[in-house]
């Protein structure tokens, strides 16, 4: 037997690459993801690692890796508690650090560096050890900094810039004097190799305290290496004694591991992306063997009969297909693997262009790895060729002596009435979530979608029947002949039609789904911006991160800007969470009316206003007093005077401007919004405005249009990701058509040789086949639109109170449509060439 | 040339003609002569059956004949239509337009209900049927009350009726049939042989049928007999005894020219 059916597998050369492939590619998605995501975490494991010491002494209630966002303390060290902190035994050596965010590069041309994705760190050097011992900073090109106009650049940023060592490199400073040079002395990298994609500018101790603490000869930061025979946990209960008020003393593990947190909340969400993407390939993948075991059973009826009429037990058939589907699964998974490993790398190179670079040494096979790819490979295979397997051993003995080898398929009547069953489930559970059922709204509906996605795939040939008469009835009528023997052969088998079209039917109704709420996403924004945007021009950096007051400042002076409201955002922690705190200068009323809904908007002095949501979720009324707290221990006991409608120019809590200096926070903008001046030209005092904000490219100056433009350009990011999807998606529904497609013309050779014989020519033969293609396509598009759109618009309704407003994706879909037509017109390609090439009588005589 | 031209009344023109017919499959020691000199007119209006033992290379020449397969060297001529230089959509529209086919396995498509595996080749051709002669075609094979069957709900006998009147109603100057009977049950099979001799009579078709079985070839107006490529006897209004000794006499031939090698 065992020989049999290895004779098989290799008597069927190009069948089994066909079912191979798809394999190969549900594993390959899966490895190389998994490959991936190790490298990813290995290298931030690695630069966490390396760039981390013993023990530091750091602002109470800092957020490690928040890059920025929320501002800087003003809280400082003096050199003195260096020097007490070098003097305890435990402390071998404690150097002072100078860490400063929202320093932005330029390149020699004036255009910005980074400052998209990745962060840009600005620190002063020194030479204290990592963790394990290891410097922390490995130069690469010249020498470190020293004197306040020396800088190092990490390699990646000094090219980026088209810098060289000795050239003046030019900085938007965060705080004071706006623009900064500073002369190119050496090029650096993490320890670990590479930057994860961040610039780093790494200054002179004294560099770094004229950039950031005003020239004063302080730190924000104190770097501990433990004394021999230390522990990290003595290192730091023994330095937490002499720290001054505001700061804290905490071990590197525990820095390193909020570091990691931060980090993993942000690669989580890659990582759950990437792994959707491969779960969908094996999934899919999944039915593509299904079906092709089907037919390769089908297609050996007699020979399986004629092993019963000869003596085999059902067992034994059963086994033998199994036992092909085990070794094509090994080799394929194998070859999966490997095409893993270059899917991670091919990964990995696109992140290096949008700037998240990955060591390459990080991208290598685990051993966990490879047994998972072995075990989803071949269990997914084993599972799929089950069911046609055991429909292979009931073929009755005598089937071998008939002429005619059809086999009787079961009813598809009982998966009919289950499916039907399964999809009221799923409406039923979509239904609860809508109205109210415990829980999360989404995750009802998401729970009914799952069900109904596969519910479909499995009962497509039913769902989709009117999908293919009506393909039948349009090919008929423009195609004549060709186009209803095209239709009739779909419909021959609806079964294997529908399974074949499951591939594309999944992927689009992902596709459609996530369709369905960018463009809700889109008109939301819309809806929002043109309710919320009262000011005639925001000026905003591209990433949201604050910027030097200067550049409002030259706003100021511009002829026609009439009034100009400044905005700061940062993090304050009440109730021991993180809250966006805005703190808004006088003019913020006379810009922004918000819709009050307690109370009042303007505030001075220790007042706030909250919106709806926070006040909601805290059980917080006018009258109430907040106590927040901020980086550096700084405290701010605010009364809460008004409770306004969610908004985006508002933060949770809004206080005035002023009180952001009394929580420690050093002053810089977030948002500057203007309103024109009575009579002033608009078209000017932008070009005006655009003129003076141009010296600092982090920031853009936007009018109502062009501030929804920008959001809308971040959703469209979104949509990046369903083409993504849909690559993933068509690139399988091929896979799957050529390989059914191939399949039927090997099964109909003898009607093809008949059809020939009688006089259709090969176009004719060419286009029937590709006729057919494109109906498979058509159905896989047409149900995965109907599910996705439905999904899609429940989705929007759960999410009303984000997602306002529904928004359809006509454009969009039309486009599935074409597509859905080009994909079957591709994968026809193959077959429809393999079928005309068929000669007319080897083809009428096949048995 | 071993072999007489076959001669024709001059009163008949021909529907088909090969001229010195070859075909070798293979090359060296393993070169098979299927067919080795044929020349053959097939005069319109008269139903030839080609017999011949196996290998005998009596397929080989119906589809040479029938623009299915392409003769080594030799000419085909169908109608006024010299095959060998024509391309294979020349091939296909020919096949179409001008020749009709009955296989031994019925070759119906399942899909198709009768009516519309009978209209297929015209449809191809986005050519209209003739109503009157569909009707009268119908009629004549029986099958008016069938025409919305699928191939899976008839008989053989039935299926290969439908495939019958599929060759002839598009008015082919040629009908070649090979082995129509040889997968039914002598019952079907005479119903199917009558309706050709009757197409023959009725409608004048041409139709040329190879066959190794005696009954089925005593349908026919003459039988050629084929051996070793090669024409090598026929007879004109055969009865099935003619038939039968013929046969016979070319096997006992073929089996002493075994014995000789």
């Amino acid at each position: 037997m065992l020989r049999l059916t290895l004779r098989n597998i290799f008597a069927r050369k190009v069948r089994l690459f066909m079912s191979g492939l798809s394999i190969i590619l549900g594993v390959a998605f899966l490895s190389g993801v998994l490959v991936f995501s190790n490298g990813l975490s290995a290298t931030f494991d690695s630069i966490i690692h390396g760039s981390t010491p013993d023990g530091a002494v750091r602002a109470m209630d800092t957020e490690e890796f928040d890059g920025g966002y929320s501002g800087q303390t003003d809280q400082v060290l003096d050199p003195g508690v260096v020097d007490d902190l070098e003097a305890l035994p435990e402390v071998a050596r404690a150097d002072g650090d100078v860490v400063g965010f929202g320093m932005s590069l330029l390149a020699s041309d004036g255009t910005l560096v980074g400052g998209t994705g990745a962060p840009t760190l600005a620190f002063n050097y020194h030479d204290g050890p990592n963790m394990d011992g290891d410097e922390a900073l490995v130069l690469k090109k010249g020498q470190w900094p020293s004197g306040t106009d020396e800088m190092v650049l990490d390699e990646a940023a000094a090219k980026a810039g088209d810098y060289t060592v000795g050239d003046q490199v030019k900085l938007l400073a965060p705080f004071g004097t706006l623009e900064r040079t500073a002369t190119l002395v050496g090029t650096a990298e993490f320890n670990g190799g590479g930057t994860a994609g961040a610039t780093l500018l790494i200054f002179s101790t004294e560099g770094a305290q004229e950039l950031f603490l005003d020239g004063k000869s302080v730190f924000n930061r104190i770097s501990l290496t433990a004394a021999n025979g230390v522990t990290q946990e003595q290192l730091a209960t023994a330095a937490d004694k002499v720290v001054p008020e505001g700061f804290e003393a905490v071990t590197g593990n525990q820095v390193a591991e909020e570091s990691q947190d931060a980090v993993g909340s942000f690669l989580g969400v890659i990582n759950t992306f990437l792994l959707v993407f491969a779960i969908i390939a094996v999934i899919v993948g999944a039915f593509i063997i299904v079906n092709t075991f089907s037919i390769l059973v089908a297609q050996r009826t007699r020979e399986l009969a004629l092993l019963r009429a000869l003596g085999a037990g059902r067992a034994q058939v059963t086994r033998s297909v199994l036992l092909e589907a085990f070794v094509l699964a090994v080799v394929a998974s194998t070859l999966g693997i490997g095409a893993g490993l270059l899917l991670a790398r091919g990964l990995a190179a696109i992140f290096r262009v949008i700037g998240l670079d990955i060591a390459g040494n990080a991208l290598d096979l685990t051993a966990w790895t490879v047994v998972l790819s072995y075990v989803v490979g071949v269990g997914m295979t084993m599972v799929a060729a089950y069911l046609p397997a055991r429909h292979g051993s009931k073929v009755a003995p005598v089937a071998a002596m008939r002429a005619d080898t059809t086999v009787e398929r079961a009813s598809l009547r009982r998966r009919t009435a289950i499916g039907s069953v399964v999809l009221v489930i799923g409406a039923g559970c979509a239904i609860a979530g809508l109205n109210g059922a415990p829980g999360s709204d989404a995750a009802w509906i998401g729970v009914g979608a799952v069900l109904w996605i596969l519910t479909v795939a499995a009962i497509s040939s039913v769902v989709g029947k009117p999908v293919l008469v009506l393909c039948r009835a349009l090919f008929a009528r423009s195609f004549g002949t060709t186009g209803r023997l095209a239709g009739e052969d779909a419909l021959r088998d609806p079964r294997r039609t529908g399974a074949t079209a499951s591939a594309l039917m999944i992927g689009l109704a992902l596709v459609s789904t996530i369709g369905v709420l960018a463009a809700s996403l889109n008109k939301s924004v819309d809806d929002v911006v043109d309710d919320q945007f009262t000011a005639d021009l925001l000026v905003q950096s591209t990433n949201y991160l604050p910027f030097s007051t200067q550049v409002g400042d030259r706003i100021a002076e511009v002829d026609g800007v009439g009034v100009m409201s400044r905005q700061q955002f940062t993090n304050a922690q009440y109730d021991g969470k993180s809250v966006y705190l805005t703190g808004n200068d006088d003019n913020f009323a006379e810009i922004y009316d918000l819709e009050t809904i307690d109370g009042r908007q303007e505030v001075s002095g220790a007042e706030a206003f909250v919106t709806e949501g926070f006040a909601t979720d805290n059980d917080i009324e006018v009258g109430d007093t907040l106590d927040l707290g901020f980086t550096g221990g700084k405290k701010l006991t605010p009364t809460v005077v008004g409770v306004v409608e969610d908004s985006e120019v508002a933060g949770a809590i809004n206080v005035p401007l002023d009180q952001l200096a009394r929580a420690g926070v050093l002053r810089q903008d977030t948002a500057v919004s203007i309103l024109f001046a009575p009579g002033a030209d608009a078209s000017t005092v932008r070009d005006d405005v655009d003129a003076a904000a141009s010296s600092a490219p982090i920031v853009g100056v936007f009018d109502k249009e062009g501030f929804a433009d920008e959001i809308r350009s971040q959703v469209n990011q979104l949509l990046y990701i369903i083409y993504g999807l849909l690559a993933l998606a068509i690139v399988i529904a091929v896979i799957g058509i050529i390989n059914t497609l191939g399949l039927s013309v090997i099964e109909r050779t003898r009607e093809i040789g008949l059809l020939r014989a009688i006089g259709m020519s090969r176009a004719k033969l060419r286009r029937m086949i590709t006729l057919e293609s494109i109906t498979i396509a058509l159905l896989g598009a047409v149900l995965g639109m109907v599910l996705g759109l439905t999904i899609g618009v429940l989705l929007q309704r759960s999410l009303s109170e984000e997602l306002s407003s529904l928004g359809l994706p006509l454009g969009q879909l039309i486009g599935f449509l074409v597509t859905a037509v080009v994909v079957g017109v591709l994968a026809a390609v193959i077959p429809a060439v393999r079928a005309s090439r068929l000669n007319v009588l080897d083809a009428i005589s096949t048995e | 040339m071993t072999t007489a031209p076959t001669p024709v009344s001059p009163t008949q023109p021909v529907a088909a003609r090969a001229i010195d017919l070859h075909k070798t499959y293979g090359s060296g020691d393993s070169e098979v002569r299927a067919l080795d000199g044929v020349t053959i007119e097939l005069a319109q209006g008269q139903f030839t059956a080609i017999m011949g033992p196996s290998g005998s290379g009596k397929s080989t020449l119906m589809h040479c004949l029938a623009a299915l397969d392409t003769p080594t060297a030799g000419e085909v001529v169908v109608g006024d239509t010299a095959l060998s230089r024509l391309r294979d959509k020349a091939l296909t529209t020919l096949r179409r337009e001008q020749v009709g086919f009955v296989f031994q396995a019925f070759n119906l498509i399942p899909t198709l209900t009768a009516r519309e595996n009978i209209l297929l080749p015209l449809s191809l051709a986005g050519r209209k049927p003739d109503p009157a002669w569909f009707d009268t075609v119908i009629d004549a094979v029986g099958l008016r009350d069938r025409l919305k069957h699928r191939p899976a709900e008839m008989s053989g006998g039935q299926q290969q009726r439908v495939a019958c009147a599929r060759a002839l109603v598009s008015k082919p100057s040629i009908v070649f049939a090979d082995e129509p009977t040889g997968n039914l049950d002598s019952t079907s099979g005479a119903e199917v042989l009558s309706f050709l001799r009757r197409s023959v009579d009725e409608f004048g078709q041409t139709i040329v049928m190879v066959t190794h079985d005696a009954v089925a070839a005593s349908y026919c107006d003459r039988v050629v007999f084929l051996a070793d490529g090669r024409v090598v006897d026929e007879i004109n209004k055969p009865d099935r005894e003619q038939i039968l000794e013929h046969m016979t006499a070319l096997q006992a031939a073929a089996a002493a020219a075994r014995g000789r090698a």
